[in-house]
């Protein structure tokens, strides 16, 4: 985890410093990145959730989640957060069901 | 996220059989399970997205691009009206689009574009995004060292040249209209459209020379 730079929130990353090099490869992404993609499209245009409160979600990831977490790691976890924040989903049931007890 | 660790029995039919699910990839699959159920969305709705998104090629903006450096007053509407002028090629921009800004290489400035955001893109043009886009390093790096930046694709900027780096936003996106590339005078724009990469619509790179011209040093 890197220091952040003057207090920013960890979506903030211009400038922030580095020594990492850009891996320009093209990576094919998996199943479940497309689909999380695609639900987050899905459920914006059905109006259940919007660009801005899914972007407020990222960038309210903790600043060691964000850094850990891959770029669709980061959607899914803000998008769930901000379901459970709708009362559309329990977090203990996303539990439940990602353990496949339910 | 061990805390989320869990036996590969449960493995959600749509992962390919060879693959090991994360505990992210079973997380997502919970989420959109638990809203098919609950009747907040259809599957096959998602699954129109996925297959939607994933056709999505640079194609309209080589197009566009390609247009642009065969017809001067063309490259003029587009960089003044982007989305009359992606119109008139036929491509239907999402009236909800965020705002387009086409800015153009010279020999004089180059520009290349960033979210240091996020991942914001011109998505109609250019499909969606490659994962170095949204990278970390991508997004810290590029506004404050763009020319090394700019190496690590290959791409020697001389220190004559300026660069200019467009940091994106939700409601404000970037095309960049790269040089069209010596030698082909000749070519229609078809031929040109092939030579313009989705790197070179981001400015990390040039567009294609082509076939048979000498590639440029450096």
């Amino acid at each position: 985890m890197s220091a952040a730079p003057d207090d920013r929130k960890p979506h903030d990353r211009g400038g922030w410093p580095t020594d990492e090099h850009v891996d320009t490869h093209d990576h094919a992404h998996l199943d479940w990145e497309w689909r999380t993609d695609a639900l987050v499209r899905v459920l914006s245009a059905k109006g259940v959730i919007s660009t801005d409160q899914m972007r407020r979600a990222i960038e309210s990831l903790p600043l060691e989640r964000y850094e850990a977490s891959s770029y669709y790691e980061r959607w899914s976890a803000a998008l769930e957060a901000l379901l459970v924040e709708k009362g559309l989903l329990a977090a203990a049931e996303v539990d439940a069901r990602a353990r496949g007890a339910a | 996220m061990s805390e989320h660790d869990h036996p590969h029995e449960h493995a959600q039919r749509d992962f390919q059989p060879d693959e090991e699910p994360t505990a992210s990839a079973l997380r997502a699959a919970a989420i959109e399970a638990l809203l098919t159920e609950k009747g907040v969305v259809a599957r096959e709705e998602v699954t129109r997205v996925v297959e939607a998104t994933r056709a999505q090629t640079p194609q309209a903006g080589a197009a566009v691009v390609a247009r642009a450096w065969s017809d001067p007053a063309y490259k003029e509407r587009l960089k003044a009206r982007p989305f009359e002028a992606i119109a008139e090629l036929g491509y239907d921009i999402p009236i909800e689009a965020p705002q387009l800004y086409v800015v153009e290489n010279s020999p004089a400035q180059r520009n290349v574009i960033v979210c240091t955001l996020c991942s914001c893109y011109p998505r109609a043009l250019l499909g969606p995004p490659p994962d170095w886009y949204k990278s970390l390093a991508y997004r810290s790096r590029v506004v404050v060292e763009p020319r090394a930046v700019l190496r690590e694709f290959g791409t020697v900027v001389p220190d004559d040249v300026e660069v200019k780096v467009w940091d994106s936003t939700a409601d404000l996106r970037f095309l960049v209209i790269p040089e069209r590339p010596a030698g082909t005078e000749g070519l229609g724009e078809d031929a040109l459209a092939g030579l313009v990469t989705r790197d070179s619509m981001i400015g990390v790179s040039d567009a294609l020379a082509p076939e048979g011209a000498e590639v440029r040093a450096g």
